[in-house]
């Protein structure tokens, strides 16, 4: 049997849509990916114990706090691999809207952003870690995903063989 | 009497769509705190929707939840359609009842069996499932050709089952290609066993929590109450609440000063005749309801599909460029609400209330509910899993919960 990727699913500030079309490809691609891919750390489809490492760490959302940002940290220390998924991991946006706020609207969100200790600015993931790989869109296009999937199977595929 | 003192802190909890803990302090045999913490980062989208284009808004909206965001665009097209005055055809209301089915069907399967299945078969993740046991595989293919279906449905009317394209202000943009009509509904007829299946065994679920709340529900139109008061979508929001949780993200509401449950169980308890054992007062229903809703879903779509033959018809256009309009659908979720104020064509003013702030406090005292039925015995570890399960069943939505803006801490 050979040894399965172990991978972490992550999501910071979004809407979940990657996570939501990522578990509507299981529907069709699972039976393919399972003898591979271990998704240890994935919150939606389970519950985890503390972090260890990983062969690849996917990462949606983008970092609105300083605990994010360390969270995220963390995760980059314990991946070999980290790949920013969909748009607001990718460039940021839309979650970071409020950093283009007029300052009447910036009044207005300034108590939230200070009772529950929100950083300055929302950062896309590169801005806090190094990423390997990023997929784009909203949600994330999921023809590029497939491809890195498969593209991280062979590797596995062609190094169980040795 | 043995005395139970300790303090649960939930940082993360598992398998539920969105970033929620808790906080529950028991001393001297008694429950002293229960923050049940929607700890989602807000994105403000009912500012950051001021100045974008009303035709505009439902697409903007729909990044408020990946889960939710076909819901979103419905209820944002209805609001933006109610402020300029548009009453678009009925294909298009056809159309958007089996966009609504799709998502009823995708999202509650994935609730019920991503979700919740595994806790029925002590298992940690569905994935954990073992496929060479007959019963375990036959789950694991019911899970994914069910959830399947309802994509295809959403991709066949929508265009994508995630912030689809096709739906617009005043009708879609594009119609159901024929060809692929009779696959989808081959598709849904296929999964019906599989259904029946999963309404049996939340039949035969044992797991009960007593619940005292009303029930809110769209009912012909308008929003019923299990106090039987109906409610005009347009009066909705005055006899709601909002009460402020200086430890969560999200906003929570009371209906006349009492936290009330929205959602397939609200649907179910409030329809014309539901079947056994609706009504109910049973929280862990709403699994059961979800399920027969899936069905229910499922036959209304092949019976409109068998039946359809779509033509392409332009979007219905507006002469007024100012309004305030509502929307009120039922999500899968619940009540959802969307208000939107349009000045020359611009959004200037929003509020949304979504099914998960609105059902935010009746989870909290369930969970109470829970915690003081426990106290008798030991109990730490076995609460913090029955918690888990508990909250599941309501299925919240945390993106959804923690995007808007609303401040009136004490």
């Amino acid at each position: 049997m050979p040894k399965k990727l172990i991978a972490g699913w992550f999501t910071f500030t979004c809407s979940e849509d990657s996570t939501i079309v990522m578990t509507e490809l299981l529907n069709t691609r699972w039976s393919e990916w399972k003898n591979w891919l271990d998704f240890k750390y994935a919150k939606t489809l389970r519950k985890s114990g503390p972090l260890g490492s990983m062969d690849v760490a996917f990462i949606e959302g983008a970092i609105s706090s300083e605990t994010q940002a360390a969270k995220l940290k963390q995760i980059r220390s314990l991946a070999k691999t980290l790949i920013a998924i969909g748009a607001c991991a990718v460039t940021g946006y839309p979650s970071a809207q409020r950093n283009q706020f007029n300052p009447d609207q910036m009044k207005i969100i300034q108590p939230i952003l200070d009772r529950f200790k929100y950083a300055e600015k929302v950062r896309k993931v590169s801005a806090v870690v190094k990423v390997d790989h990023s997929i784009p869109g909203c949600p994330m296009d999921e023809e590029k995903f497939i491809k890195l999937i498969n593209q991280f199977l062979t590797q596995a595929n062609a190094s169980s063989k040795f | 009497m043995h005395q139970v003192n300790f303090d649960l802190s939930l940082e993360e909890i598992s398998k539920i769509e969105g970033n929620a803990g808790l906080d529950l302090s028991i001393k001297n045999n008694a429950v002293t705190k229960c923050e049940f913490k929607i700890t989602e980062y807000k994105r403000f989208y009912t500012q950051a929707i001021k100045g974008k284009a009303a035709l505009a808004a439902p697409a903007l909206l729909a990044r408020i939840c990946g889960t939710c965001s076909n819901a979103h665009i419905l209820a944002a097209c209805k609001a933006v359609e109610s402020a300029l005055k548009i009453t678009p055809f009925s294909q298009t209301q056809t159309l958007r009842r089996l966009l609504i089915n799709g998502l009823y069907i995708r999202d509650h399967a994935l609730h019920l069996y991503l979700f919740v299945l595994p806790d029925l078969f002590n298992k940690n993740s569905l994935l954990d499932f073992d496929e060479k046991t007959p019963q375990e595989h036959q789950w694991l293919d019911d899970a994914f050709s069910v959830k399947d279906a309802g994509n295809q449905l959403s991709i066949l009317v929508g265009g994508r089952s995630v912030h689809a394209p096709y739906p617009q202000v005043g009708g879609f943009n594009h119609f159901p290609d024929s060809n692929q009509i009779p696959i989808v509904i081959t598709k849904l007829q296929s999964i019906r066993p599989a259904v029946i299946r999963l309404i049996q065994i939340f039949t035969d679920c044992p797991w009960f929590q007593k619940q005292d709340v009303p029930y809110l529900a769209l009912k012909d139109g308008q929003v019923c109450g299990s106090d039987n008061v109906c409610i005009r979508q347009t009066d909705y929001r005055k006899y709601l609440t909002h009460r402020a949780l200086a430890y969560s993200q999200a906003s929570a509401y009371v209906y006349k000063t009492r936290p009330y449950l929205t959602g397939a169980l609200a649907r179910l308890n409030l329809a014309k005749n539901p079947p056994p054992p609706f009504p109910s007062h049973n929280l862990y229903h709403n699994n059961l309801a979800q399920a027969i809703e899936i069905l229910n879903a499922i036959d209304d779509s092949v019976k409109i599909l068998q039946s359809a033959d779509f033509s392409p018809e332009p979007l219905v256009k507006s002469t007024l460029s100012s309004g305030e309009g509502i929307g009120l659908i039922e999500a899968p979720r619940g009540i959802l609400y969307h208000c939107l104020t349009i000045k020359n064509m611009v959004v200037t003013d929003a509020e949304i209330l979504v099914p998960t702030g609105q059902n935010q406090l009746c989870i909290e005292n369930d969970i109470k509910n829970l915690v003081n039925s426990y106290l008798r015995g030991d109990l730490k570890n076995q609460l913090e899993h029955e918690i888990e399960i508990l909250i599941r069943a309501y299925d919240p939505c945390m993106s959804c919960a923690s995007h808007f803006l609303k401040i009136k801490w004490a």
